[in-house]
């Protein structure tokens, strides 16, 4: 039988420390679900955490929580649950996923930090819809059950040029919600506290950005795989110190790594960039098979999600209403096609993979022409691979590994 | 002497049928074989290289340079090289059609659109979804509901006056819409072809076609009208090789002759 290459990825030191950090943000907010000491906010993970954290609330993630059912395979058990409850295998499969996994009692919380055995009960939801219409439903599900108020921001969708009127629209529905969260939290609302998690959000999401450019050195010392498990603080612990310290760490060893021409793929032979979500159920399958052939995938959008460079504590509600709407999941394709040819340009990528996710067309960039029109213009080749986030049964290994290894091929033949 | 000459294998282990085609030095094809894959990889590929072997006159340790190529090219002990059946689909058509083309490959589980320029050098390709819709299997699914032998299913598309057409591209809609066809009393050659129509439709809205057009495959290999019919709704005529089902193991022992490291070619067994 022929022999699999031996895979190489090197392993990032950081984090067995990200792994603390993470450990002690789920425990902090269990010990609050159990003794009701603090109050809790759920959270979309690219909505306003840093106001709830400004107010007092410990932040639960449900997207977050969908990633980990995702990535300990959990989900495509769950998703099934979901869907005989009337919510659709079409439509998001963290939400399905999610959701099933509430409605068997089972957390992948569990598994991972012993003595936790549910998610913490929230006091309030609050969610915004930059992403996609399906979180919203997904938190009114919950807020129905747990019986808390839901409360939500609604961002323009498929923007050009994020201008003055979006802006002013999100900060006011920021603004709206400061008494409602009063009245939740029983604090007042404090500007200088704002201020203060802002600054540590912004410095958090500047570090992050530079533990992201690495991949563009020859060799990249970081992988997008590496990256979608590294991203973990990035999203459920910023407006933090805990955050910024571990950015920190993991990029001082990044760039130890770019001083001794460290590749994170032995023997780089080539660059690609991924776009879409990531297949959170084969994460280390799908490294493997790009690392066993020399190929680094080294960069993302999704990954890039969770750069908020315009936040400014001067200017807290516009500058969060803008980051929150400059991303690049809110932007219309002209937007997107622009931002996606700086990062080929700025990653020197050989190839781009787009994830065509069965159950989030919001965050499959390749529906529309997309991956034609930027080949057209750039004569940087594309491969499309059809497959979901969490749901393993929309998922073909055999034709994900054809469809890869023949791309790996084609640039082969260049 | 001619017989003691070295020669070159290319093993295509398809899902549905391994195929084999032996080379001379001259890229002369010599010898090949299609069995059916099963669920024995090795025995099936073993029983096919024996085959063509026999047909070509030689013996196993004449083969200078293996190569597998298809769903089950790593499941195989006969050669530690591999690759995809893209990379060998197009290389064998490349052999008989050296010009700008798009392949149309409709194998047993899964269809192709690969496009090459002139050079041979691939531009792009497309695989069907997870759905077996438009494949191969699609009409051994249709032929066992309709109890018709696979074998028959051109002849009788060609008897068609009144092609009946399918609204569903899934397998399992199509089988429950075919038997609604047959209680309206449409007729059965009529509904074959209309199922030829749906393997075609489901391939056109994979990718567009450049110029000239090759088509390969088992279900081209053995539904020729199948080809007659595509040549009619793109208003042109499409390549066919000679052995079109066989394409795939053409291209990996080209492969084999290529990348054989020792211009003399020495005997590795």
């Amino acid at each position: 039988m022929a022999e699999e290459k031996k895979v190489v990825r090197k392993k990032i030191e950081a984090t067995v420390q990200m792994n603390r950090y993470m450990s002690d943000y789920f425990y902090e907010l269990n010990e609050a679900d159990k003794t009701r000491s603090r109050k809790i906010a759920w959270c979309t993970s690219v909505g306003p955490a840093e106001i709830l954290r400004a107010m007092g609330f410990l932040v639960h993630f449900p997207e977050n929580h969908g990633a980990m059912l995702g990535a300990t395979r959990m989900s495509t058990e769950m998703i099934p649950i979901a869907n005989a409850s009337g919510y659709s295998p079409e439509i998001c499969s963290y939400l399905t996923a999610d959701v099933g996994a509430y409605m068997k009692g089972v957390t992948p919380l569990s598994r991972a930090y012993p003595g936790i055995d549910r998610v913490p009960r929230p006091d309030v939801l609050v969610y915004n819809t930059n992403q996609c219409r399906d979180v919203q439903d997904w938190f009114a599900w919950y807020a129905a059950e747990f019986k808390v108020p839901l409360l939500g921001i609604h961002t323009h969708r498929g923007v050009k040029d994020v201008g003055d009127a979006h802006v002013a629209s999100i900060a006011s529905q920021m603004k709206a919600l400061i008494p409602q969260l009063e009245a939740i939290s029983g604090n007042k609302f404090d500007m200088d506290k704002l201020r203060h998690v802002l600054a540590l959000s912004k410095e958090c999401s500047g570090l992050w950005k530079k533990v992201l450019d690495t991949a563009s050195a020859k060799p990249s010392p970081i992988t997008f795989f590496d990256g979608t498990i590294h991203m973990g603080p990035a999203v459920v612990l910023r407006g933090t110190h805990t955050a910024v310290d571990y950015y920190n760490l993991l990029l001082a060893e990044l760039e130890t790594r770019i001083q001794n021409k460290v590749a994170a793929v032995e023997g780089e032979r080539f660059r690609l960039y991924w776009d879409g979500m990531p297949m959170w159920g084969r994460l280390r399958d799908h490294s493997d098979l790009f690392a066993g052939a020399g190929v680094n995938v080294l960069a993302s959008t999704y990954c890039n999600s969770w750069i908020f460079s315009a936040f400014d504590p001067e200017d807290p509600f516009n500058s969060m209403a803008r980051a929150y709407t400059e991303l690049f999941i809110v932007r219309a394709d002209d937007a997107k096609e622009a931002y996606i040819r700086r990062m080929i340009e700025f990653f020197k990528v050989d190839g781009i993979i787009y994830h065509d996710a069965k159950t989030c067309p919001n965050n499959s960039n390749c529906r529309y022409g997309m991956p034609q029109r930027l080949e057209a213009l750039t004569g940087v080749p594309s491969l499309t691979i059809n497959g979901d986030l969490n749901d393993l049964r929309l998922v073909s290994d055999e034709q994900t590994k054809t469809n890869v290894e023949a791309f790996i091929e084609q640039l082969e033949e260049k | 002497m001619k017989d003691s000459q070295p020669v070159f294998a290319g093993i295509d282990v398809g899902a549905s049928r391994t195929k084999v085609v032996i080379l001379d030095r001259n890229q002369q094809i010599i010898g090949r074989a299609v069995v059916r894959s099963g669920t024995d990889f090795e025995a099936a590929s073993n029983q096919c290289l024996t085959l063509a072997l026999d047909m070509a006159g030689r013996v196993a340790e004449q083969i200078a340079k293996a190569m597998t190529t298809g769903y089950g090219r790593k499941n195989v002990a006969i050669s530690q090289e591999s690759k995809t059946e893209i990379s060998c689909h197009a290389r064998g058509c490349y052999y008989y059609f050296p010009r700008p083309i798009t392949i149309i490959d409709i194998g047993g589980q899964d269809n192709k659109i690969i496009k090459l320029d002139a050079s041979g050098k691939r531009l792009s390709f497309k695989m069907n979804r997870k759905c077996a819709a438009g494949t191969g299997a699609f009409l051994e699914e249709m032929s066992a509901r309709l109890d018709i032998p696979l074998e028959n299913l051109d002849g009788l598309a060609r008897q068609s006056l009144s092609m009946v057409e399918l609204g569903s591209f899934c397998t399992v809609f199509s089988a429950t819409e075919v038997l609604e066809k047959i209680r309206q009393g449409k007729k059965v050659p009529d509904i074959v072809k209309g199922l030829f129509f749906s393997v075609i439709k489901r391939v056109m809205e994979m990718d567009s076609l450049s110029e000239h057009v090759v088509m390969t495959g088992g279900v081209v290999a053995h539904n020729a009208y199948l080809v007659s019919m595509t040549e009619e709704m793109i208003g042109r005529s499409i390549l066919v090789p000679e052995y079109p089902q066989l394409t795939g193991a053409l291209g990996a022992a080209l492969y084999a002759i290529e990348n054989h490291p020792n211009q003399h070619f020495e005997r590795i067994s």
